[in-house]
Parts: C-alpha cells; structure tokens; sequence
C-alpha cells in the first residue's frame, strides 16, 4: 500500500472550502437540525417545539404499516439494482462487442439517465395505465386482469421495472468504460484459446469487472433508498392501500403533506442509518470478493 | 485496509494560528466646511427624491400566493389583474404555488425565513396548524383596524361558521367555496323509467337497481372520497365524525366515524359495488368517475358543484343535471359544510401591506367579483346578498348555470348545528389519507369495512394525540 503524507496548506483549504461550505450547508447543517427536530415535536409554523425524547422513533417503529414500508423498500431496492445492473451489463457487453448500430445504441441509452424522476413516472403511467395505457391491451384479452388500483404485487413491479429503467444508463456507462478498459489482447487471446463470447463475458471479463460491480451496487441501492419519490409519487401515489409506500415516499408524505416535521425527520434518521448500515455490510462483507487490479 | 494506516509514517504538524483581530478605527474627524457643505447637498437631495416621489406615487405592493392551478389559476390572476387594475394606490403581487398543499408548504417555509406574503389561499384541511400557530390575522380584525368595511351578517352561516371563531370572528376571508352533489345522466335516467333524481340513499339504491335493470352497465362510477363520503356525509345526515363537535370543543378529540351511520354508508358502497349496482372508477385504475360519467359509461358520480362548470365546458352529448347529495331516510337531514379555499391573512407585514390586503379582500367580495368568479368557474356565491342579486337578475335560469345553485339548497338546508358547522381536526391530511389506504384496502376484499374504519379511527386517534401533545395547553379559537 501506498503511503500518502500531506502538509497542511493554506492553498489547498482555500481550494477546499467552497466544497466543505456546500457540504456543510446542504447536508450537515439539515441533517442536525433533521436530528434535532427527530426529538422533539416541532410545531410547523414556528413558535415552539416540545422536547419528547425517543418519543417519535417508538411511535414510528412500532407501527406495522412502517415495517410492511421497510420490506417493500427492502424490496424495492434490490429488485430495481438487480433488474438495472443485469440490463445495463447485457446492453454494455452488447455495445462493448460493437455489434450493429451500437453507437446509435449508445447515445440512446445514455439519454434515460437525463429525464427526471416524475417524468419517468408520468411515462409509465401511460404504459402502465390499465384503461388506456399499453398495458391495457392485456386487459382486452383478460377483462380486469392488469389494475394497479387493486393488485398490490403490479404496482411494486410497475415502480420497479420504471425505477431500473431510468438506473439503467447510469450502470451502462460505467459498464461500458470498464469493459472498454479491458484489454483487447486478453479477449483476443482467450478467443484464440476457443472461448465464445459467452466464456468469455463469463470468465474472464466479469471478475475484471468486479470492482466496477461493486461500486454500481453501493450507489444503485443507495440511490434506490433516497430517489424513488418521483417515481412514486408520479405512478402510484403509494397505493394501493399503503404496497408501495416507500420509506422515502412515506417522509414525504408525513412530513410535507402532513405537516408532520418531526415524525418525518425521526423517518429520515432511521433511513440514513439503514442505507449507512447497507453501505457498510457492503464494503465489509462484498468489497472482499473484489479484486482491484 | 484501514485508514489510519496511511498515516501511521507521516509527521504530523498543527499549525497554531491566533488570530488577532485588529480593530481599526474608522471614526474620521469631520471637516466643518466639509461638513455642511455635505448637508446642504443631502437636504437638496431629500427634496429632490421627495418631489419625484409624490409626482409618480409609488403604489403599494403586497404579495398573495394561490393554490389554484390550470383554468382556475388563471382566474385568479385574473382577480388581481382586476384589482390593480381599479385603483392606483394598491398592487397585488400573485404566485400562482402549483397545487393547495404546495401553497401551504412554501408559505410555511417562506414564514420560517421571514419572508412570507400577506395574503394565503389555503384549503381547509390544512389550516390547523395555522389556526393554533396564531400567526395569522383574523380578517375581522384586519377590515375594523384599516377601516374597511364588510357587512359579515351577508354570509351565509354554513360559510361564515367554517371559517369563523367560536366568538364568530371570521379567521380567514371565504372566496372559492363550493360543496358536493350529484351528477346524473338525464337520458339514461328517463331510458330506466326514472322520472326523479332521489335525495335518499334508499332511493338512489332503487334508482341504480333500475338502470341496471335497463342494460345500463356502470349506474354509479364510485371513488371513496373522505370529503364527501365521511365529512359531508356525516353533515348531512347530522352524525359527528369526532367527539367535541367535531374538535371544535378542545384537542383532547377521538374520533367517531367506526360508530355511526357511516360504517353502514360504507357497507353500502362496498355492496353495491359486489351486486354490479357502482363501480370503482379512479385515477389508479385507469379512469376517472368523472370521465367515466361524460363518456356516457355510467350513470351518476358524486364531486363538488365546481365540476359543474368542468363538465359544461365539456359539452357531453347527452342531457344531465345534478342533485344535492342523499341522507339515509329516517334522517332529519342537516346543511353540508362548505369545501374550497379561504384567504388568509399573514403575521408579520407591515400596516400599509395590511391595508393593501384589506382592500384587495373587501374587492373580491363585492357582487360583480363574486359573479366573475361564478362565471369563470363552478364555485357558488359566499354572501346572501349576491345570491339574491344574482336569483332577481335571473343569473340561474341561463345555461350554462343552470340548477348550479342547487349547492346553496344543500349548503343552506338548515341552520348549522354544534355538528354541522364543520371540522376542526389537527393532522387532518393524514387522518384524510388513513381514511382513504383503509377503505381502498376494504374495497379491495383485504379486510371488512368495519374493521378498516376501526383501522382508520385508531391510527387517527393517535394523530390527533400528537397532534395535541405539539401544542400543549392551547385550543382553537
């Protein structure tokens, strides 16, 4: 391991600062005052607060409709990192092999990653939309088969499937940089030995992809905590009866529409610890598969 | 890898710094001459501003931010174009805020950076907190200290109770109010052998029997709304939705709604939609009630009378009317609550915004105000006055306002009652949405109605605690 030793320099805080003024007031300083208010009962337009101790975390913690939120955020996460990592590897590996088209290709599906998240929402509304969306064609053939408004296990697949869709191009990109960093002599010479190109993405290109994998599953499960509103909000308003109500949807929902600040920021400790405890799990137990080269 | 290991080698300097903070003085010793020469030229300056001042007369801003938002965002620009546009001493800044709760949420984040606007167009549900915060500045107070006056006995009760004190001090000034009723298709209902749109369940229940036994097959496109399906429900058939009149009485409020005639109103709705009498018909599942009725699939639906000028707009191809909403027979029906928005004013603004505000307010609610936003929308009249004004001038025998009025028969079917003159519930939204996840739950066959109501009044409950437990020791005005 390399040692590094730094000298403390007036030039190098200078260049530091703006950085840590930005970190310090968009993150540190709402996250104290999110602490803070997680402890008390803080009336919304002002004008007091009451101190309730671990008062909010026992209300929040002890009640079901929480837990059934935790377990289809749970589910949420994994299902939309999976579904994204596998489509962006596949159309990575794809692009990478420069089959036909496949810098029209890669434009295109770097695009999804610039549309924001109600408007991914809005998008699949319509392809979702059980009276007048493409998925109503199945319900000409099924009367009442596909309804979001009823079946709890089509709407959590409806946010999973637009929540990895718009994942997907972020994973591509780097996808595609660590594959195009391999070099060609290795797939070369493996080709030489007879591998197909299946052998090949099997054996030799995913374990030198691994550190890649790691990093797009760290930010795609974090990013799967913090940024599903949108798209839930946009696509099924939490429903029916409370099967997509996402931890994040739920602060939401508490906080700003309920006017619920404290609930809401007792919800917001508690997610920051669960994706904390996430990346570290991560970084403890599956960072030890990973060979960096 | 652990990180200290990177600086296990490395000498570690700290840099002591001490900052000596050198305090200059920057009083300057003032030349006489100097001196006055500086003043005589201030004081022509002063002057000078001064005359240039008076000769453009710099009017008054104030800020209002509204909830509205498409058609009916336009309109209220629209009031304020209206009213800067009748006087030279007063403009009205408008901020269109995207949505009813979106005006709330930044107004009270506007209020905790101090820069708030005068006037907020805020929805009932969401003004506890305001009310309890006590910054906001009862508009009776505001009209008798700028002068302005406003005859407040012109409003009807059903109106006035809503938005008022128990002292019957108006809190915030009504403006687009409406209430819910009934919309039905005229020429289904005559292809059914229906000759009467019927102002009990009972009847209406006979009423889809027959169109469904006329081969129409959606009578009643149903979307549970707590608004009309509890609140004014529970109006209308004189039934409270919380202990204390309805939280009127204190904080320390239970709810009631698991007990009453409700329960069996809900049972009903779930009923009929197994016997093929209603049909679910929401957002989530595909399409609207209200589509569904214009698109001649169903029936009847139930919305607020400002669906009425939505649907004229719309011109359907088939005859329709509307009908104020049923009570159970047996009842001794009681008036409905208003719904819509109120204007409230803020704390904290100066006396001039405050009268700029009075002004604007005692505009909106002049009659040739009112009738432009009756005739831009589906909302009624707020003052006894106007209606009156409007009925003599035959106002309502016109298309498309036709029977529209039909609202103030509901809103003013009896005087209001220590039950009827509206809620007052703290975490009203959430208890709203409780309401809502339970019954969609029952609808859906996960559990029975009674035990989803039982549900939503526990979970409730525990809202309204909280809710009292952030404001100790206080009660509504």
């Amino acid at each position: 391991m390399r040692r590094a030793c730094f000298k403390f320099s007036w030039i190098a805080a200078a260049l530091l600062a703006p950085q840590l003024l930005i970190i310090f007031v968009f993150f540190y300083w709402p996250s104290a005052q999110a602490l803070y208010w997680a402890f008390t009962l803080e009336q919304p337009w002002g004008g007091g607060n009451t101190w309730v101790g671990l008062e909010n975390f026992r209300k929040v913690l002890s009640d079901p409709y929480y837990w059934s939120s935790v377990r289809v955020s749970v589910i949420y996460a994994l299902a939309t990192t999976v579904l994204a990592m596998s489509m962006a590897l596949t159309l990575a590996v794809f692009v990478d092999r420069q089959l036909a088209g496949y810098r029209a290709y890669r434009v295109a599906i770097i695009w999804p990653y610039a549309v924001a998240a109600p408007a991914v929402g809005l998008a699949f509304q319509f392809v979702f939309n059980p009276g007048a969306g493409i998925f109503s064609y199945i319900n000409a053939v099924a009367p009442g088969w596909w309804d979001l408004s009823r079946y709890p296990w089509q709407a959590v697949t409806a946010i999973v499937i637009a929540g990895a869709w718009k994942q997907v191009a972020y994973s591509f990109i780097f996808f595609l940089a660590a594959l195009q960093s391999i070099p060609r002599s290795l797939t070369e010479a493996a080709a030489m030995d007879g591998a197909r190109p299946l052998r090949r993405v099997l054996d030799l290109q995913l374990p030198l992809l691994t550190p890649t994998f790691f990093f797009l599953l760290v930010i795609n499960i974090t990013d799967s905590f913090t940024d599903s509103f949108g798209i839930v909000d946009t696509l099924t308003g939490g429903g029916p009866f409370r099967a997509t109500d996402l931890m994040v949807y739920r602060i939401y929902a508490d906080g700003f529409r309920g006017f619920d600040y404290s609930g809401a920021a007792a919800q917001s400790i508690i997610l920051m610890l669960l994706v904390m405890a996430l990346t570290f799990v991560q970084f403890r137990y599956v960072e030890r598969r990973v060979h960096y080269t | 890898m652990n990180i200290n290991n990177y600086f296990k080698n490395c000498r570690v300097s700290v840099i002591e710094s001490a900052h000596k903070d050198a305090v200059l003085d920057h009083q300057q010793p003032i030349h006489t001459e100097t001196g006055k020469m500086t003043q005589k030229l201030a004081t022509a300056a002063l002057v000078l501003a001064a005359s240039v001042g008076s000769a453009s007369a710099e009017k008054i801003k104030f800020e209002y931010w509204y909830g509205l938002t498409g058609d009916l965002g336009a309109v209220v620009a629209e009031t304020c174009n209206r009213f800067n546009a009748s006087q030279d001493q007063y403009e009205a800044v408008c901020v269109g805020q995207d949505g009813y709760e979106k005006a709330v949420q930044n107004t009270i984040a506007a209020f905790r950076a101090g820069k708030q606007p005068t006037i907020l167009q805020a929805f009932d549900a969401g003004t506890a907190d305001l009310m309890l915060s006590g910054e906001f500045y009862p508009v009776t107070k505001l009209m008798a200290d700028t002068g302005v006056k406003i005859d407040w006995a012109d409003y009807f009760p059903g109106i006035a109770n809503y938005y008022s004190s128990k002292s019957g001090e108006f809190f915030s000034m009504p403006w687009n109010s409406s209430t819910p009723v009934y919309y039905f298709n005229k020429d289904q209902f005559a292809k059914a052998g229906i000759t009467e749109a019927p102002i009990t369940w009972e009847g209406l229940e006979a009423v889809l029997v027959k169109l469904k036994a006329s081969g129409q097959g959606c009578g009643l496109a149903y979307a549970p709304s707590s608004w009309i399906d509890l609140e004014q429900f529970s109006m209308a058939n004189n039934v409270p939705v919380a202990s204390n009149n309805n939280g009127y009485d204190g904080l320390d409020t239970t709810l009631l709604f698991n007990t009453t005639l409700h329960v069996k109103h809900m049972q009903n709705m779930q009923r009929w939609i197994t016997e093929g009498l209603a049909k679910l018909r929401t957002q989530a599942s595909g399409k609207t009630a209200r589509d569904s009725f214009l698109e001649g699939e169903c029936s009847v639906f139930f919305s607020s009378i400002a669906d009425h000028n939505t649907i004229s707009k719309l011109k359907p191809t088939f005859a329709w009317d509307v009908q104020i909403i049923p009570t159970y027979e047996g009842v001794e029906r009681k008036n409905t609550v208003v719904g819509g928005a109120s204007l409230w004013v803020l704390s904290g603004k100066t006396d001039d915004e405050y009268k700029a505000a009075a002004s604007y307010l005692a505009f909106l609610a002049t009659k040739p105000e009112q009738q432009f936003l009756l005739e831009n929308s589906g909302y009624i009249p707020v003052t006894k006055s106007t209606y009156a004004a409007l009925k003599a001038e035959g106002f309502y025998s016109k298309e498309p306002y036709i029977n529209r009025d039909i609202a103030m028969k509901s809103l003013t079917w009896t005087e209001p009652t220590a039950l009827t003159r509206g809620i007052r519930l703290g975490n009203f939204i959430q208890i709203r949405a409780e309401w809502q996840a339970e019954v969609e739950a029952a609808l859906a066959g996960q559990k029975t109605m009674q035990e989803a109501l039982d549900t939503a009044v526990a979970r409730g409950n525990e809202l309204l605690a909280r809710f009292a437990q952030t404001y100790p020791g206080k009660s509504f005005p």
